[in-house]
């Protein structure tokens, strides 16, 4: 039984993969993302990795499919179709089936699959991962923490320093997107905070600011540049 | 989406129970699945779901975002802060055992302090990422 459900729930997970690549509708593309989240958190949950699971259902599927559906809110749903000029179809450039990526993919995907067949076999007791710390922390949890949950105890106190650190790396992220999004809110001499051009990110790894502080504080367009070494922007 | 009679009252009657249930998986992490990190988005969830449907100016009353900013300093602040009151105490750093007199008790007043610390945090986090994503280029907040 728990085999037959690996399989649907994989075979689930392909197919929902394949359609995330293939679907040139974002909308769906996010919908379908939040779907492959659910599916992973109850391949979670017959692994018995509960709190895995709870995580990869309350982040994957709720809260990075509101996030991106924020984003296309802003971007819109359809994806640009590159528009043929009249001279490359009076060329008649040949469709371009570019056969290296697809090699370099499957060599590289037949190397990792080569590399599994020497791992231990998943769930044997007998397994490095099994035999390192884990028997002391399954063991010595219950009078040491007094917690039922070894997770927690693991987590928060065995690993805490980890869990520290990951702490710190969420909050680094908020960081990292107010720096990025609130960057472009300015506040005009009469206290009012304006939109003002975003900073466009070059071809070249730089960014073109498209806006400038005038001498009285005010928000004035950047004067275009003559050379054009702007990069098309 | 505020014109919605049915979402509004069905998120009416979904937040509150939402938020619950935050504090259920937050509290209950001891004893089965969940924990400060599943809590603070399951958290996080209730005002985004109360955002989507009643509107950002609405969320903004009730939850500024300088109290989602605050939130998700303060987070790691009680963390750090944990570990360096164990070692004031004479511990290590997050070395929960000196926290009270016996180590058990102590371990546990250290993982519901650590608990709290990462639920404010990721709870503070989440929303305010939500505020930015969600706030871009609108003039009328």
């Amino acid at each position: 039984m728990g085999v037959l459900l690996d399989f649907a729930l994989l075979a689930f997970l392909a197919t929902t993969a394949l359609a995330v690549v293939r679907t040139t509708n974002l909308f769906a593309a996010v919908m379908l993302a939040g779907i492959y989240s659910l599916l992973s958190a109850g391949l979670f949950t017959v692994m018995d990795a509960v709190d895995v699971a709870f995580t990869e259902a309350a982040v994957g599927a709720g809260i990075s499919t509101v996030l991106l559906l924020a984003t296309l809110a802003l971007v819109g749903s359809k994806v640009k179709t590159p528009q043929l000029r009249i001279t490359d179809i009076s060329a008649k450039v040949p469709l371009r089936r570019p056969i290296f990526p697809l090699v370099v993919v499957l060599v590289t995907g037949g190397i990792l699959i080569y590399g599994t067949l020497d791992m231990p076999s998943y769930g044997n007791p007998e397994n490095p991962i099994h035999q390192h710390v884990a028997p002391r922390y399954l063991e010595d949890s219950a009078h040491e923490i007094g917690v039922p949950n070894v997770v927690t105890s693991v987590l928060a106190s065995y690993r805490g320093f980890d869990t520290f650190g990951e702490t710190t790396v969420v909050f680094t992220a908020l960081v990292g997107v107010m720096i990025l999004l609130s960057a472009m809110r300015r506040k005009d001499r009469f206290g009012e905070e304006r939109w003002g051009e975003e900073n466009v990110p070059t071809l070249y790894g730089g960014f073109v600011t498209k806006f400038r502080l005038d001498q009285d504080g005010r928000m004035k367009a950047a004067p275009e540049d003559r050379d054009g070494e702007g990069g098309g922007t | 989406m505020s014109d919605q009679v049915i979402l509004r009252v069905a998120t009416k009657i979904i937040v509150p129970t939402i938020l619950l249930y935050a504090l259920y998986v937050q509290f209950h992490g001891d004893f089965g699945p969940g924990g400060g990190f599943q809590a603070g988005v399951i958290f996080a969830a209730a005002f985004i779901l109360y955002a989507l449907v009643f509107g950002l100016r609405r969320t903004h009353n009730v939850l500024p975002t300088w109290v989602v900013r605050a939130c998700a300093s303060i987070g790691v602040l009680i963390y750090g802060g944990v570990g360096l009151l164990t070692v004031a105490l004479g511990g290590a750093f997050l070395d929960y055992n000196v926290l009270a007199h016996d180590p058990v008790h102590g371990q546990h007043y250290g993982i519901l302090l650590v608990e709290l610390g990462v639920m404010t945090t990721v709870f503070g986090v989440m929303v305010a990422i939500f505020y930015f994503f969600a706030a871009r280029g609108r003039q009328d907040l």
